[in-house]
């Protein structure tokens, strides 16, 4: 038989060793061929007297073991809604069995473990009897499920719990976090840390001094560390506990935690054989839902392929950058020094006065130090990276520059100096980018020499955090500066989608509706407190005044006088634009000046200020939460798709991916389009027909979507 | 149908939950057999023409656990022929104990029958059974679990009652109890604890806390802030998206204390009155039994009320005496503005807050307070409500005889 994952070597002590090595992967993942070989070589191991026990290595030098292949997951996916739950929950109990087969045959298996080992990998590690990890910091040992909305399926929930205790391991399961090989060991999960090339050595060595082939928990008298079942007071407290915690953060749009904690809860109560079926059960119940499909579809698959950069001009040369001129060092500016400083980029930080260059600097100085401070960085990288960052006032420093990042005022005549200025210094061949958020790429091409050279590239607040770059094509820009931008996007490990020219760009755009319509219920006597809510509790990122207060009211304000001046009669003129102007004749400007649709007292919690109720007095009828959220997050979703329909974000992966990293629409969902394919067209229509016949034509259903209706087509397939 | 009367009632007085609390020594089945011995000595009634002893009890485990009325009755003295039943409802436990009693009465089906409660919380901890609604993942996440006390703020942020004004309640139930006992409004149903060799260990509701003053109430510190930091404010607020936070006003203060008690009610009809020469003190008119949203919780006793008046065929203006359990504060308030009765006509013999809720026997207790109060004021109708975990309430109609 040809080996395309686990090969088996027989050493002279009767030890076999598995190494795995999966074809056509760089790094080990779980699939079809990988469980056939597991199991036939287990079964060779258990019928082969001469066999004493068995060591599992990784024969890649990248990872250990990945978990499960997600693309095959979300292919086995696809056909699931004709499946019968039994067939679902037979695939899925495949893995768990196997597992069980392993750590009940009989003969010690032990594990050696060189890099990163996730979700099925962890859970082939906890099922073997002995598991020894390279002793390396960086090598991530965890259960990640949880954050593309599935739970562990392969005995994660189980053995977890019942090697680190219960109410230590629920915080890994339900967050997924991951665990040093330190880590582990202090929690009891592994049982050796070696050096990197000692490990196989060590596990063999494990297995010729008699180790034996029982785990902990086929034992009669085993105890789950920290308690154990409903009697116990720890137990009752960390069940009371930690689903009121995890409610507060998942708001209940995650089916996959309350699962978590459901199999953990049930699992633990029970012998292996029954605790493993039940975590199927719930495995099963997961990917016959719609959380997991989107969220694996959006955050795993499509993300990674826009990492690895999807959209890239295939024939356009590798264009690193090496020296990045960033003109305008305010909080943008400061940030986006900072996240190419750490990827090894020579950054000029340009801006009018030496004083604010210094302090755009001096903010990746207030990260490094943090950084220092919690053991994240050492101070040799800190000062690598803060000695890459050149502070100046003066555009000849911008010499030899192959990358330009604008981010000053948002006043095409200011940009336009800036531009004229860079020019005189830098190389004809290098690539222009800009990082406005409003005003179109190809009118501020204009002032450029090179149109073609000439690129949005839109970061979004604060910069070291945010994981989305939009790449905005003017109308000239050529391939090379797209080529160029991605590249600089995938140096600075950020996820990066690619728009055309239009007012607000894509995610602008898009999110702008989100605290509008907010807006528009608070002119109609919708209770603030009910539609803040209606937005955080269907998953959003923040709540719609919230955000905009964080935007800041009078930047919205700004931003529609000028849309309205900009569009003259084609301007559609929304209630929202009154409670808008509204605030800012008040003085009220946001998060910024202490007041906006929130009171910031100094020694509390924000709240939403009470003076709204004078502007805007309560109705008498309230409309119910449902109600409140489809507005929201519907009224976004419109404005998605009239993207899609102009051409603004050309592919709907990157709409999605946009919409969760962009502007923080509800991960959930999978994105807006994942959301309207799963609601269904037909319903997602005539829902927004019914607004639209309320509210008026911003829920006005665009004909891609009529079309598409007609043609009994899917956004996905 | 048959007429089902109340014959007579008999409490413990309540001793503090705790360790130092003067019952602590007294095991529950103690408590309950002395309460059952005085129903007995007080009447002529021969034991074996008691058909059941039902029993309320919150949390039937350990001591308090296998039907324990059955074997309180045992000891007694009832003889062996009388079969007990151990009832559930959470704090409404000992008033639905009376109901069902009666009920069985009403159906023909017994002729004489005691209702009865008991709860020992400073020896069986209140939690201590457990239950899927409390920790099982599945369950809480369906109804929103959440402690009593973040409903009870909760009840109090939505329907806006401030710190100070539960505060005001609790001084009133403080000040209420202590004017019942000047005048011994409740002895002819309390009767002594003893100990093993007959000494009185407890005579009187220790939990009240009388001199208490507004200053001293609000020098307490609200006790479910924490909790709510740390998830249980947002699983209730996701059931209530209108509120933006909950404000925590309760306290040991403003809330039910914790005691240990039980009471007994003995219940027939006229037939065994005439028989035993049993004098009937009320007519048990009407009860119900609701249920509504399980977070908010409690919020259902005048849901429970509206209901039973509407069963007994009367209006709210034919109440003379509300009694409503003092759970929390929030819980009386709410009350009386969902019925649009005011304070000054409820719970007029004080309650929970200063004699404290031993919540097993509370409802037995009060619906003998609310007789006794009919008795003393020569009123007709009392209404007894109490609000339940989970999202229930009980409420029973009595007409004084």
């Amino acid at each position: 038989m040809t080996q395309k994952a686990i090969k088996i070597d027989i050493d002279k002590d009767g030890i076999a060793l598995l190494s795995i090595d999966v074809e056509g992967q760089s790094m080990n993942v779980i699939n079809q061929a990988f469980i056939s070989e597991l199991e036939a070589h287990i079964k060779t191991i258990i019928g082969d007297d001469k066999i004493k026990g068995a060591v599992i290595c990784s024969a890649k030098e990248n990872g250990f073991l990945a978990g499960a292949d997600l693309n095959m997951v979300l292919g086995n996916l696809a056909g699931r809604k004709d499946a019968t739950p039994d067939e679902v929950f037979e695939a899925s109990f495949t893995l768990n069995r196997l597992f069980r087969l392993l750590e009940t045959c009989g003969k010690p298996f032990a594990i050696a473990i060189n890099g990163l080992t996730l979700g099925g990998g962890f859970e082939l590690a906890m099922s073997c009897h002995y598991r020894v990890v390279a002793d390396n910091d960086n090598i991530k040992l965890g259960l990640p499920e949880v954050q593309i909305g599935l739970i562990p399926g392969a005995g994660g929930t189980q053995r977890l719990p019942r090697l680190m205790g219960i109410q230590l391991a629920l915080p890994y399961l339900l967050q997924g976090k991951n665990m040093t090989p330190k880590q582990a060991l202090s929690n009891n999960v592994i049982h050796e840390i070696a050096p990197a090339d000692e490990v196989v050595e060590k596990a063999k060595a494990w297995i010729l001094a008699g180790g034996k082939a029982e785990q902990p928990w086929d034992q009669k008298r085993f105890k789950i560390p920290g308690g154990q079942g409903v009697y116990d007071p720890n137990i009752v407290q960390t069940f009371m506990g930690a689903p009121a915690m995890t409610q507060k953060e998942t708001k209940n749009n995650y089916p996959a935690t309350v699962a978590i904690l459901s199999a953990v809860y049930e699992g633990h109560q029970l012998p292996m054989d029954k605790a493993i079926e039940v975590e199927s059960q719930y495995f099963t119940q997961q990917l016959m839902g719609d959380v997991a499909p989107n969220m694996i579809r959006t955050l795993f698959v499509n993300k990674n392929k826009a990492d690895k950069l999807i959209r890239r001009p295939k024939d356009v040369p590798e264009a690193k950058t090496k020296k990045l001129g960033m003109l305008g060092a305010g909080l943008m500016g400061a940030g986006i020094a900072y996240v190419s400083a750490k990827a090894g980029i020579e950054v000029i930080l340009l801006d009018r006065e030496m004083k604010f260059a210094e302090k755009g600097k001096a903010y990746s100085q207030g990260i490094v130090e943090k950084g220092i401070k919690y053991g994240k960085v050492t101070q040799e990288e800190a000062d690598q990276l803060m000695s890459l960052i050149k502070p100046t006032t003066d555009y000849a420093d911008l010499e030899g520059c192959d990358l330009i990042i604008e981010a000053v005022l948002e006043d095409p005549k200011v940009k336009a100096d800036v531009t004229k200025k860079a020019e005189e210094v830098i190389p004809e061949s290098c690539i222009y980018g800009s990082n406005t958020s409003t005003l179109p790429i190809s009118i501020l091409a204009k002032s450029s020499r090179n149109e073609d050279k000439f690129i949005g590239i839109h970061f979004f607040s604060p910069v070291d955090k945010m994981p989305l770059v939009e790449i905005i094509l003017g109308k000239k820009t050529s391939e090379l500066a797209l080529a160029k931008a991605l590249d600089y996007a995938r140096q600075i490990r950020k996820t990066p989608i690619v728009v055309n020219d239009s007012r607000g760009f894509y995610t602008s755009r898009c999110f702008m509706t989100y605290p509008l319509e907010a807006s528009n219920m608070l002119s109609e006597g919708i209770s603030p407190v009910l539609i803040e809510n209606s937005g955080v509790y269907a998953g959003m990122a923040v709540g719609p005044f919230a955000v905009n207060d964080e935007v800041g009211i009078d930047l919205s304000h700004h931003i529609s006088e000028a849309t309205k001046a900009a569009l003259g009669d084609k301007y559609h003129a929304e209630a929202s634009h009154e409670v808008i102007a509204k605030l800012y004749d008040l003085g009220r400007y946001g998060k910024k000046n202490s007041k906006g649709f929130y009171e910031y007292p100094e020694n509390d919690k924000k709240h939403i200020w009470k003076g709204l109720a004078d502007y805007y007095p309560l109705a008498d009828e309230q409309p119910s939460q449902e109600d409140v959220t489809r507005r929201l997050i519907y009224r976004q979703a419109l404005e998605v798709v009239r993207c899609l329909e102009e051409n603004v974000v050309t592919e709907p992966e990157d709409a999605d991916i946009g919409a969760i990293f962009g502007w923080g629409f509800a991960p959930w969902t999978g994105g807006p389009i994942s959301m309207i394919d799963t609601i269904g067209i037909d319903k997602f229509i005539s829902e927004c027909d019914e607004l639209s016949k309320k509210h008026g034509d911003v829920f006005k259903v665009p004909e891609m979507l009529r079309k598409m209706q007609k043609d009994g087509q899917r956004f996905y397939s | 149908m048959t007429e089902a009367f109340i014959f007579d009632h008999v409490r413990s007085p309540r001793g503090r939950g705790k360790k130092d609390g003067s019952l602590h020594s007294v095991t529950p089945i103690s408590l309950l057999t002395q309460i059952l011995k005085a129903i007995k000595s007080r009447n002529e009634f021969e034991v074996t023409a008691v058909e059941e002893v039902i029993t309320g009890c919150v949390t039937a485990v350990g001591e308090q656990g296998g039907d324990i009325g059955r074997f309180a009755a045992i000891m007694a003295g009832y003889s062996d022929h009388v079969p007990g039943l151990h009832v559930n409802r959470f704090c409404a436990s000992g008033l639905v104990a009376t109901n069902y009693a009666a009920a069985s009465v009403m159906a023909g089906q017994k002729d004489l029958v005691i209702g009865s409660g008991v709860e020992s919380m400073s020896r069986v901890p209140m939690g201590f059974d457990g239950g899927a609604w409390i920790f099982d993942p599945q369950v809480t996440n369906k109804i929103g679990t959440v402690m009593q006390g973040i409903s009870a703020d909760m009840i109090a942020t939505k329907y806006g009652f401030s710190r100070e004004q539960c505060d005001e309640y609790a001084i009133l139930s403080q000040q209420r109890t202590k004017k019942s006992w000047d005048e011994k409004r409740f002895k002819n149903s309390i009767i002594p604890i003893k100990d093993h060799i007959g000494r009185t260990v407890l005579d009187h509701d220790e939990h009240m806390r009388p001199q208490t003053t507004m200053e001293d109430l609000a020098g307490l510190k609200p006790s479910f802030t924490d909790m709510g930091e740390l998830g249980f404010d947002s699983v209730i607020m996701q059931k209530y998206p209108d509120i933006e936070r909950v404000n925590h006003v309760h306290h040991a203060g403003n809330s039910s204390g914790i005691v240990d008690g039980a009471g007994a009610m003995l219940i027939g009809n006229k037939k065994t009155a005439k028989k035993y020469n049993l004098k009937p003190r009320a007519r048990i008119v009407a009860f119900a039994d609701v249920g509504v949203d399980p977070s908010i919780m409690l919020t259902g006793p005048g849901e429970a009320a509206r209901k039973a008046i509407k069963k007994a065929g009367l209006t709210k203006q034919d109440i003379d005496i509300w009694e409503v359990n003092e759970a929390f504060a929030s819980v009386v308030l709410r009350f009386c503005q969902e019925m649009d009765v005011p304070t000054s006509d409820v719970n007029v013999c004080g309650g929970a807050i200063a004699m404290g809720h031993p919540l097993g026997a509370t409802g037995n207790m009060i619906l003998g307070t609310a007789l006794d109060e009919l008795e003393r004021t020569g009123g007709k109708y009392a209404l007894t409500a109490l609000c339940v975990g989970g999202g229930m309430a009980t409420a029973t109609i009595i007409e004084r005889v």
